[in-house]
């Protein structure tokens, strides 16, 4: 007889996997209410730090080629194909999912990888302009990205919305913060893995877990968080996020499409530049 | 050097019919407020009286929105959207008409120099609706969905600085997407919105599709915050608007916010520094630098400062300041005695933390409100003047030796809405607007306004866009 390995589930901050800084944890138990894993209880000092990675990575993430970003990208959806089998054994732990449903999931949210993969190079074309202004100018329209972005995903399915609101935040040259669902964290878990092995760069995606509603006053209080993805939060919450983001603007969203442009270009601004035409 | 001395050349103030009194615009009629409260609005050039103008309380406010929202629901949401278009072109050709009266009222309600008016605020503002006049049935191409709807009822609420541009950059975009609004425009300058009324009912725009209430800040927020508004558009201090943000957190509205800034216009060694010197004098004298997306900090190289500097006091020798009305005048009144107080706070600081202050030798006329041009030497990036936005004739001088310097310094504010590029080579132009953050970069020109050109700010300046196709997802559901 053998006895498992049984994982630590740890923070992915800065291309690292530490623990807490608070030091603590919290006991996450599957469908059936059996044991499953202690995650962290992320702190206050653990979203500071992830903050300063994302704010740090965001310059060269952003200017990376949009074809380089898509490669990335591309190199994700690669690395959860060959872990599939530990996202569908998690999903139905967590979940309580049937194998087909949690494999089901388990797919498309490698299939959106590649979707928004494909966008990166593209996304400048559709939503940027030349303008014919009344003048002797050249003046047209770029869609950049808005920079730090934390992003609150919803519950179930866990891992195909982690993947529909991160995926479209990096595409974009953003930088992220995902807080796991505090429920079904572990997908979370298990997909920093798979960007730390994708050539993604140390800041881009920071992941963290622990309690939504502490991670909701921190992450909407703090002044160098550009923008918020919503999605997963109740009404209540979302209220509270926008009170507290109003501090400095916050562009706050939430998104019921898995698949939309609209995740990308709200988390961007739009640049107009003039310049005279002449000799 | 001889100084030429312009023959007084004024418009005639007797262009313009003011009444002694207005109401408030609503159901397509101007009716008194309930309460019959009245304001007064001034010349700020003169301090005269120019009319007395009726208060907007809770009671008119809830009368307003209900009248939008009738016209909503009855006229305007089942019109053709072809018709919709012909209305905002039948407005913007009256406007044209009638671009004289128009430009001669901004003037006196808002002292700003007639040859503003006349060449830039109306003809850009008759422009904004004939831009979105031809956008009303062409929605389904604007990339924002194949059959995208308005909100409903927009409450628009818009600045002293340009009252006219400003209401066509909030109704134009509103009634080509398909709402309709109630617009407050500011407490000191209300005039040329009630005039803008009077078109409304030339170009038989149904009764409801657009009412404008006059008050202040008390009436802005009856707005705001009235449960039947759907959409909020704002446009003013950095301030208000994050009130605004807080106020509909907990609501369905959805906002666009245009709000301050803290420009900086960065002059490269190799620059035309002549030019250069015409674009940071437009950049932060136009409109007496009531501008949002001013040049009021700038930027040298350190190699050339001395030669810029010379230039600039020179040529800032040459601006003519007072009456407003004469066609000769470069800068016009402060708009409010409220506004050159803080103006004068805010330069004050500027002594007081070590800054070095110029001005040229020039005469104020004695009554009104004025201010003149001023710059500041030896700022350093904590000053109060390098931070804190101050619209008013007066810019705050930095320098850098680097280009990364000169982008490092730029973006150390929590604003950023504009940004000035001058240089000769085209790669540095392209290389420093990709690294600024901000919405709208000049690169060898300034304070360039389009109607096909979409305006609005990153980080603390505010939320969405105006003009161009990128500003009719403000008034789109679904967008944001």
């Amino acid at each position: 007889m053998r006895i498992d390995v049984m994982k630590t589930y740890k923070l992915f901050i800065n291309g690292s996997f530490p623990r807490s800084e608070s030091g603590r944890v919290y006991e996450v138990k599957d469908a059936k209410g059996k044991f499953l894993a202690n995650p962290c209880l992320g702190s206050r000092k653990d979203l500071r730090e992830s903050v300063v990675a994302a704010r740090t990575a965001h310059h060269g993430w952003s200017s990376a080629t949009a074809f380089n970003r898509g490669q990335v990208l591309y190199r994700v959806a690669e690395i959860m194909q060959g872990r599939s089998d530990q996202f569908v054994a998690e999903i139905i732990a967590q979940e309580g999912a049937t194998p087909i449903s949690a494999k089901t999931q388990v797919q498309s949210a490698i299939d959106t990888w590649v979707w928004y993969a494909g966008w990166c190079d593209k996304i400048d074309s559709i939503s940027g302009s030349t303008n014919p202004v009344s003048g002797p100018y050249y003046n047209f329209s770029i869609p950049e990205s808005l920079g730090v972005v934390a992003i609150f995903a919803d519950a179930k399915p866990s891992l195909l919305n982690l993947v529909a609101s991160l995926a479209p935040i990096i595409a974009s040259g953003n930088t992220a913060i995902l807080i796991a669902n505090e429920k079904n964290p572990l997908c979370a878990i298990t997909l920093a893995e798979c960007i730390s092995t994708s050539d993604v760069p140390a800041g881009v995606v920071n992941v963290l877990t622990g309690k939504f509603d502490q991670f909701i006053s921190w992450a909407g209080a703090h002044m160098d968080i550009d923008g918020i993805d919503a999605t997963g939060v109740s009404k209540g919450e979302l209220t509270e996020l926008k009170e507290l983001g109003a501090e400095n603007l916050k562009r706050i969203y939430s998104f019921s499409e898995l698949q939309s442009t609209k995740r990308m270009t709200n988390f961007m601004e739009v640049k107009t530049v003039w310049h005279p035409i002449g000799i | 050097m001889n100084k030429f001395e312009y023959a007084p050349a004024p418009e005639s103030a007797a262009l313009v019919d003011i009444k002694s009194q207005y109401g408030l615009f609503m159901n397509g009629k101007f009716i008194a407020a309930k309460a019959g409260k009245t304001f007064t609005t001034i010349n700020p050039a003169t301090e005269e009286v120019l009319a007395k103008i009726a208060y907007a309380e809770l009671a008119d406010v809830n009368l307003a929105v209900t009248s939008a929202r009738n016209a909503f629901t009855k006229v305007w949401s089942k019109m053709p959207p072809a018709e919709r278009g012909k209305y905002l072109f039948r407005i913007a050709r009256i406007l044209q008409e009638r671009s004289r009266e128009f430009a001669v009222l901004e003037t006196l309600d808002n002292g700003k120099p007639i040859r503003e008016t006349r060449d830039t605020d109306i003809p850009l503002a008759a422009a904004h609706f004939f831009y979105h006049a031809g956008w009303a049935d062409k929605l389904s191409y604007a990339g924002h969905g194949a059959n995208p709807k308005p909100y409903g009822v927009a409450a628009q609420i818009i600045p002293w600085n340009f009252p006219m541009l400003m209401l066509a950059w909030k109704i134009a975009p509103a009634l080509a997407t398909g709402n309709t609004v109630v617009l407050k425009p500011a407490e000191t300058t209300p005039l040329t919105a009630l005039l803008f009324a009077e078109v409304c009912q030339q170009a038989g725009l149904p009764a409801g599709v657009v009412n404008i209430i006059t008050g202040d800040g008390a009436t802005g927020s009856h707005l705001v915050n009235h449960p039947d508004v759907d959409k909020v558009a704002f446009t003013g201090s950095t301030g208000v608007g994050k009130a605004i943000a807080k106020a509909i957190a907990g609501t369905k509205k959805s906002a666009t916010l245009e709000l301050g800034g803290k420009g900086a216009n960065i002059v490269f060694e190799d620059a035309a520094i002549d030019e250069a010197v015409e674009g940071i004098v437009n950049g932060i004298f136009f409109n007496q630098g009531h501008v949002c997306c001013a040049g009021s900090r700038l930027l040298i190289q350190e190699n050339v400062q001395d030669e810029v500097l010379e230039k600039l006091k020179n040529r800032m020798n040459l601006i003519r300041i007072g009456n407003p009305m004469d066609k000769n005048t470069d800068l016009g009144a402060i708009n409010s005695a409220a506004q050159l107080s803080r103006i004068k706070d805010l330069a004050d600081s500027g002594d007081i933390e070590g800054a070095m202050r110029w001005s040229p030798n020039c005469t104020l006329p004695s009554s009104g409100f004025w201010y003149a041009p001023t710059i500041f030497t030896g700022v350093s990036q904590s000053h109060r003047i390098a931070r804190e936005e101050i619209f008013g004739p007066v810019l705050s001088v930095l320098t850098f030796r680097t280009p990364q310097e000169a982008i490092d310094k730029a973006n150390n504010t929590p604003y950023g809405l504009s940004a000035g590029v001058w240089s000769d080579k085209g790669s540095r132009i392209l290389w420093t607007a990709k690294r600024l953050r901000a919405g709208v970069i000049w690169a060898n020109t300034f304070n360039k306004f389009d109607p096909a050109s979409p305006f609005g700010g990153y980080k603390e300046s505010g939320w969405g866009r105006e003009g161009g196709r990128h500003g009719l997802s403000g008034y789109l559901k679904g967008q944001y």
